[in-house]
């Protein structure tokens, strides 16, 4: 079979007109399909700009090709014609263009009342207002949602619900264990920046021995922490945000609570127990790597021996400093959590909404982790910890 | 004018639109398809049955494409669709439409723009007689206005059909592929999407290839019916050849007692 369609690219069509009696007649020819579109549309007008109120008959005897695009452009001008009071008719259309044509006609051309827009001058309020609509329901969200994930804990402790110990363990394994590695990585990094940008400041003094009490006491009470957490929110919150979204879209969530599992007990549990365990294990960790990028720079940049900066580091740390960073680990892993769970379970139909929701996540996460490390700071100063 | 295919099944062109030659399709180490031969002609609705994992959608997805082949060939519009270029394969691919089992709708865009989609990827046409386009084909497909700016997920399942079905008509294929279109409607609405096939058949002049179940759009719609079993044709024919048919699956098939009325209608 010989591909016309294809093999005639860009082609022909028109339209011309002339009068005969009180009839106006229209001949169309060529191919009346999407491809001419444009054409067609000012082939047509150009056709019916003289028509000068008279009836029209459509002569299709010359087209070669008609498709829904070019037969719309023929009903919708026979249908203006005839709303005027004239007659407009077809002729001599092959037998399925005529079909294609009728088709067409019977088809009411109904449209769905235009969606209320909100006025450009108030777009701004609306937003506002929604924004803070949704901070508040957020916030109750996540009231109950603490409430339920207590309750299944709870639950858990008095025996009375299951515990999962192979999801925990999977979970434990897939955010903690596999964060390993990066964290030790991009702590060392930054001990290693931090040590060297504070070298060559204390230098100025002849102060440098003391970046080894710096970089210690801020790895431990600040930045090993501050590090694991943002570095799980982005790479755990989102998984369990995108996880329970989906999860919901293919109403999975509905199934196991149809079957009398409580998901909160059963996916969400295993997930906020991982965080909140493993988060103390990776700041400690990190804080570990971030010292020995502290020790290798003031050793190679700073000079500073390792047997002196050992010492200097048993002066330096105590229990206390370990504990300050350590404290705050569960809480920042049980607000990661909060947050990825409380956006994945708002996840809707769409994909759309589920790329929204890990977004929303994972940034909230963040933002809240490094706020609550303020108040935490703030705390321990007024408690002189 | 051969190109519009004309739609009575007596007047039906004798070439093929689809013809796929010792199609072999695996897996690994497992074959799904082993050497099937099968053709489907201009103007025709083909049904294709067969048990679950026969390799019905295995078939459907190796002759669109989307699962390469181990050997043999597949011919869409009389050319191995394998073997062509990028612009070739783009200008076969404009001239089928898809009806997914799920619709596959776009979930971010709603009915009327997910309508609108092909159109604006390949047509240029002037905005609003795109979206002119599009409302036609969502009532040729028996949606009202109503869904025009639905999203997918608040759709019925029946509406979801029908929305994707008239996504895929809206470059005006000449082959139509449906994966399971009456599964999961309820039998109004299935024999109502029978009907639907059947006008735009005659209206555009489609070539159907159907993969389904329902064995009343069996009986309804196509004009003949491949079976497949265990990756092998087991018989081409028309609904009275398979009622006649030896093979085993078949007889269950088609004498087991969903099928009764069928037996009865026919004898």
């Amino acid at each position: 079979m010989a591909d016309t369609r294809i093999a005639a690219g860009p082609s022909q069509a028109s339209a011309r007109s002339h009068a005969q009696n009180d009839t106006f007649v229209v001949s169309l020819e060529g191919d009346w399909r999407a491809g001419n579109a444009r054409k067609l549309q000012s082939e047509l007008d150009k056709a019916l700009s003289d028509r000068s109120g008279r009836g029209v008959r459509f002569d299709l005897s010359a087209v070669r090709e008609l498709d829904t695009v070019g037969a719309w452009l023929l009903v919708k001008a026979a249908q203006e014609i005839e709303a005027g009071g004239r007659p407009a008719e077809f002729a001599a259309a092959s037998e399925p263009h005529a079909r294609l044509i009728a088709q067409l006609g019977a088809t009411p051309g109904r449209q769905a009342p235009s969606p209320k827009r909100t006025p450009a001058y108030l777009v701004p309020f609306e937003a506002l207002g929604r924004t803070v609509v949704n901070t508040w329901t957020d916030l109750v969200d996540s009231q109950a949602m603490q409430g339920r994930i207590l309750s299944a804990f709870g639950s858990v402790l008095m025996l009375r619900g299951r515990l999962r110990p192979p999801a925990f363990v999977n979970q434990f394994d897939l955010i903690v264990l596999r964060a390993v590695p990066i964290i030790v990585l991009i702590s060392v990094v930054v001990g290693a920046i931090i040590t060297q940008q504070s070298i060559l400041q204390l230098r100025n003094f002849g102060a440098q021995i003391f970046v080894v009490d710096l970089g210690a006491i801020l790895m431990f009470r600040e930045v090993g922490l501050l590090l694991a957490a943002i570095m799980i929110a982005g790479r755990s919150g989102s998984a369990i945000t995108a996880e329970l979204g989906s999860m919901r879209m293919r109403e999975e969530i509905d199934a196991l609570n149809v079957m009398g599992v409580d998901p909160y007990q059963a996916l969400v549990l295993p997930r906020m127990l991982s965080l909140v365990f493993g988060l103390p294990l990776l700041t400690f960790i990190g804080s570990l790597a971030g010292l020995v990028g502290t020790a290798l720079v003031a050793r190679y940049y700073g000079d500073i021996p390792f047997d002196v900066f050992l010492d200097r580091l048993q002066n330096a740390l105590n229990l206390q400093t370990l504990m300050v960073g350590m404290v705050k680990a569960p809480v920042m892993g049980f607000i990661i959590g909060l947050i990825a769970v409380n956006e994945g379970f708002k996840v809707e139909g769409s994909a759309e909404s589920l790329g929204r929701h890990t977004t929303a996540s994972v940034v909230k996460a963040i933002f809240m982790v490094i706020v609550a490390d303020g108040l935490f700071a703030v705390f321990f100063a007024a408690i002189g910890f | 004018m051969s190109e519009v295919a004309t739609a009575k099944p007596q007047a039906v062109n004798g070439t093929p639109v689809i013809e796929t030659e010792k199609l072999v399709v695996g897996f690994g180490d497992r074959i799904i398809i082993d050497g099937l031969d099968l053709s489907v002609r201009r103007g025709e609705v083909l049904g294709v049955i067969g048990p679950s994992g026969s390799g019905k959608s295995v078939t459907l997805r190796a002759i669109i494409g989307l699962l390469p082949h181990r050997s043999g060939t597949v011919k869409v519009l009389g050319r191995d669709y394998q073997n062509l270029g990028r612009r070739e394969r783009l200008e076969t691919e404009r001239r089928w439409g898809v009806l997914f089992q799920q619709g596959a709708l776009f979930s971010s865009l709603t009915v009327l723009e997910n309508v609108e989609f092909p159109m604006r990827e390949h047509l240029s046409l002037p905005p609003r007689l795109r979206r002119e386009i599009a409302r036609l084909k969502i009532e040729l497909v028996g949606l009202g206005p109503e869904s025009h700016n639905l999203y997918p997920s608040e759709l019925s399942g029946g509406m979801i059909k029908r929305a994707a079905l008239a996504r895929a008509l809206a470059l005006d294929p000449e082959i139509l592929f449906l994966d399971e279109p009456t599964a999961g409607l309820d039998p109004i609405g299935a024999a109502k999407f029978d009907e639907l096939i059947l006008t735009l058949r005659d209206a555009l002049g489609l070539t159907v290839y159907m993969v389904t179940h329902d064995l009343d759009s069996l009986a309804a719609v196509t004009d003949r019916i491949a079976a497949l079993g265990k990756g092998k044709l087991l018989m081409v024919g028309t609904l009275s050849d398979m009622l006649g048919a030896d093979d085993p699956w078949l007889k269950e098939y088609f004498g087991g007692p969903r099928a009764r009325h069928l037996m009865r209608a026919h004898s």
